[in-house]
């Protein structure tokens, strides 16, 4: 991280790219590193709070050891999305945007994957469930 | 292979290619884009690449992996070359049999064919399957003859010729002049005419002028860009340098969303070939023309695929629009005169050199010209993407080359313009499709999202879905946008759990009057959209949630109950053990009783009862009071 920074020098356009990057690597930003952020890029603190806060992407918090995503586009909606939704939070016991008690897994939605032809989709990790049910989310998380 | 410096070598690189071409006897071409690899199509590959090297055949036989082939519902699927023989929703299982019968005795394997649900026939050849028959695929051809990770397949199918053409044959007016003449316009949305968009742009006067790709994507249910990029990006860049080379801009961002992990992978393959052979970077092909790509990662935000916003966005700024004018071909990215496009708009450009604005512009309707990809999905049979050519009725696209709605159910509705567009109705089913006439039902093209709706689907539901979505996504920055997406949502809600009032249609109407004529961009000035439609073609329906407290369409949790018939109920126990809060009763080979009381309706017993039986039933309105009714008189 230490040389990206370097190399974008006073630059505000690097900064989404370089959030992203803290955020693969730690899994979130960790808000020590905004002002490191802040002086290299020569902007303010607020801005880059504000930047990171308007974007999805990032988050401040650190999540659970999994990412469940389920997909709350049009056309898994459709199909039932929601239902998949309403399911994971009761399965896991918790709410969309928080991480389960045994710190395991974080619930998030999407708007979208690209793969509408076989949702309702699911992806943990980054890795896809096409055609998900209420029935077979229960073997989704437990192969975790 | 070193950099071309010359349109003569690329024709020799592409001699070359050919004439290398390993002269296989059969070619297993397996599609393994994001829906493929969903789907399982990397067990696929493995198991043909086992299979081969175990019977000795990797000389013989090649595999060719491609991206998206458009029948995403298939997947994972393969074509076997030359006949072309489709197989679909393959397992690892199937491969040695394929191989074994298939591919060394030419024999086919009946189960593993396509069966058309209309005439329950079987069909051998994927170019025979109506899905695929009644489509023009100009722009998605090459979807199933290239791997996106190789530059040289592109080549092979005459890649960077159009391009070569230009920065040699071509001066930047007569390019501009022949996209005007093709009549393309812009497939992000509006649908502004492109040629005469980067007239604009060529015409300001500026040292440093910038070309973006908007590959934003942000229509939920639509995904052509995401299958261009991830299927043949290199189109896409090649449109961009010819657009570059028109406008005279000297760098380019394509801005992709991070939610498309495989195309940005992609594209970032292909530009770092472009840029080793010289198709990016100076002096391109030995011209005296330089233009830079870059690719940038959006950030989770629907509103970063509106322009202006888009560029505050690449600028490493909250994406807030802007208002316009200036339009961002006097002043956008960096103050400087900027050319925006999308995918799909871009990908035609070389298609349009090489073959011509004369053959182009026969394509499809007098003021929509070419093809168009609609992405199919919803409660029909065929999803996927589909090309087609302007002006097609939208029947046509359902029933032949969609084939027609899943479950043998009733068509209601298709959904276009995602978030932005309408719903347009069953007696509209006639309308061709273009821009116009789409506009004229109250909806928009939009990019080419078609999500189609049965008898289940809930109008009012979907007029709902759609606000929380805009809501949810509205900047904040316009009040008529932050307030009045919250508001008409808000009265949505109530109407669909049952507390609707008289006056509440009319105060829909003003409101989403209101926020039309009065918010800063496209996404407050579209929003109201899916309200207005469902409102003008489905009044009834919000009628009935008003003022008899029911859901025609059995969707609305508030306003039905689910029902264990007692007389088709078998005692199971399915339903019982998949009860999330124990609200069914009943022991096996006894009818079981759902506990009103206790129901969330999440409606797992629905989805577990087994088809044949099917005794679980949804019941509104006064049926469903008396529903409840009976069941707490039998608690007590
Ligand atoms: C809220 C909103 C979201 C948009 N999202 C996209 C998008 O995801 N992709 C896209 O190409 N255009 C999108 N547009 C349209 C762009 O602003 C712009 O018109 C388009 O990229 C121009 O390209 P074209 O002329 O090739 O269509 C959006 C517009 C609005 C108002
Ligand atoms: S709507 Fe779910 S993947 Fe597109």
């Amino acid at each position: 991280m230490e040389n990206k920074i370097k190399q974008s020098g006073n630059r505000q356009n690097e900064l989404v790219h370089i959030l992203h990057e803290v955020q693969e690597r730690f899994g979130y930003i960790p808000p020590e590193r905004l002002a490191e952020i802040a002086k290299k890029l020569n902007i303010s603190e607020s801005e880059i709070y504000g930047v990171l806060t308007f974007y999805k992407a990032f988050s401040l918090e650190p999540g659970g050891e999994h990412t469940v995503t389920v997909c709350m586009g049009t056309a898994c909606h459709v199909r039932g999305g929601q239902q998949i939704t309403d399911e994971m939070e009761r399965k896991l016991d918790i709410k969309v945007g928080q991480t389960s008690a045994d710190g395991k897994f974080t619930l998030e939605t999407v708007n979208c994957l690209g793969c509408c032809a076989i949702g309702p989709v699911v992806t943990v990790d980054g890795k896809y469930y096409s055609h998900a049910t209420m029935k077979n989310i229960a073997s989704i998380l437990k192969e975790y | 292979m070193k950099r071309i410096s010359h349109p003569n070598q690329l024709n020799e690189w592409k001699e070359e290619i050919i004439s290398n071409l390993p002269s296989y006897r059969k070619t297993v071409v397996i599609s393994s884009g994001t829906c493929g690899q969903a789907s399982g199509s990397l067990q696929i590959i493995d198991a043909f690449e086992q299979e081969l090297e175990k019977k000795d055949l990797k000389n013989d036989i090649g595999i060719k992996i491609t991206a998206c082939h458009g029948f995403c519902e298939m997947e994972p699927n393969v074509i076997i070359q030359p006949a072309g023989i489709f197989y679909k929703q393959l397992k690892p299982e199937n491969v040695p049999e394929i191989v074994e019968k298939t591919i060394l005795q030419d024999e086919i394997i009946p189960s593993l064919l396509y069966e058309d649900p209309a005439t329950k026939q079987k069909i051998e050849i994927q170019t025979e399957i109506p899905f695929y028959r009644r489509q023009k695929r100009f722009l998605t051809d090459n979807n199933f003859k290239i791997d996106p990770t190789l530059i040289e397949d592109y080549i092979a199918n005459d890649g960077y010729q159009a391009l070569a053409k230009v920065l040699f044959d071509m001066t930047s007016e007569d390019v501009i002049d022949e996209v005007i003449a093709s009549g393309l316009r812009g497939r992000g949305g509006a649908g502004f005419p492109s040629g005469r968009k980067w007239k604009f742009c060529r015409d300001v006067r500026a040292d440093v002028k910038y070309i973006i790709c908007n590959a934003d994507e942000g229509d939920p249910g639509a995904y052509m860009d995401r299958s261009l990029l991830e299927g043949n990006p290199h189109s896409v860049i090649e449109g961009m340098i010819i657009g570059a080379y028109a406008i005279g801009a000297t760098e380019g961002y394509i801005y992709c969303r991070m939610e498309y992990p495989m195309a940005v992978k992609n594209v970032s393959i292909a530009l770092e070939q472009a840029r080793k052979y010289g198709f990016l970077g100076e002096s391109i092909l030995g011209s005296e023309f330089n233009f830079r790509i870059h690719i940038f990662k959006g950030a989770g935000a629907f509103v970063s695929g509106e322009e202006t916003s888009l560029m505050a966005s690449i600028e490493g700024r909250r994406a807030f629009p802007q208002q316009r004018p200036p339009f961002p071909a006097e002043s956008g990215l960096w103050g400087k005169p900027t050319n925006i496009n999308n995918v799909e708009t871009w990908a035609n450009i070389p298609m349009i050199i090489n073959k011509g604005a004369e053959w182009y512009s026969e394509i499809g309707t007098r003021t929509s010209t070419g093809t168009k990809i609609f992405s199919l999905v919803g409660k029909i049979n065929n999803t996927g993407l589909v090309e087609i050519p302007m002006g097609m009725t939208l029947r046509e696209i359902i029933f032949d080359v969609g084939g027609g709605i899943k479950d043998n159910k009733k068509f209601k509705a298709v959904q276009t313009g995602g978030p932005s567009g309408g719903c347009i109705p069953a007696d509209m089913l006639d309308l061709p499709i273009d821009y116009d006439t789409l506009a004229k039902a109250g909806s928009i093209m939009g990019s080419g999202g078609m999500i189609v709706m049965d008898e289940d689907t809930c109008m009012v539901d979907v007029a709902k879905y759609f606000l929380n979505f805009t809501q949810e996504e509205s900047c904040g920055k316009c009040v008529p946008c932050r307030i009045g997406t919250r508001q008409l949502k808000e009265m949505l809600t109530k109407i669909t759990e049952g507390h609707g009032e008289e006056g509440d249609i009319e105060k829909l109407q003003d409101l989403a009057d209101a926020i039309k004529s009065s918010a800063l961009c496209g996404l407050g000035q579209t929003a109201p959209n899916p309200v207005l439609t469902t409102l003008k073609y489905f009044q009834e329906e919000y009628e009935a949630h008003i003022k008899e407290k029911s859901c025609p369409a059995l969707v609305c949790k508030e306003l039905i109950v689910y029902f264990i018939e007692p007389d088709k109920c078998v005692g199971c126990l399915l339903c019982k053990q998949s009860c999330p809060v124990d609200a069914i009763s009943g022991e096996r080979k006894q009818v079981h009783v759902i506990d009103q009381a206790l129901c969330i309706k999440c409606g797992a017993c629905f989805d577990v009862c087994p088809k044949k039986l099917m005794a679980v039933s949804k019941y509104t309105g006064k049926k469903k009071e008396k529903i409840i009714k009976q069941s707490s008189q039998k608690k007590n």
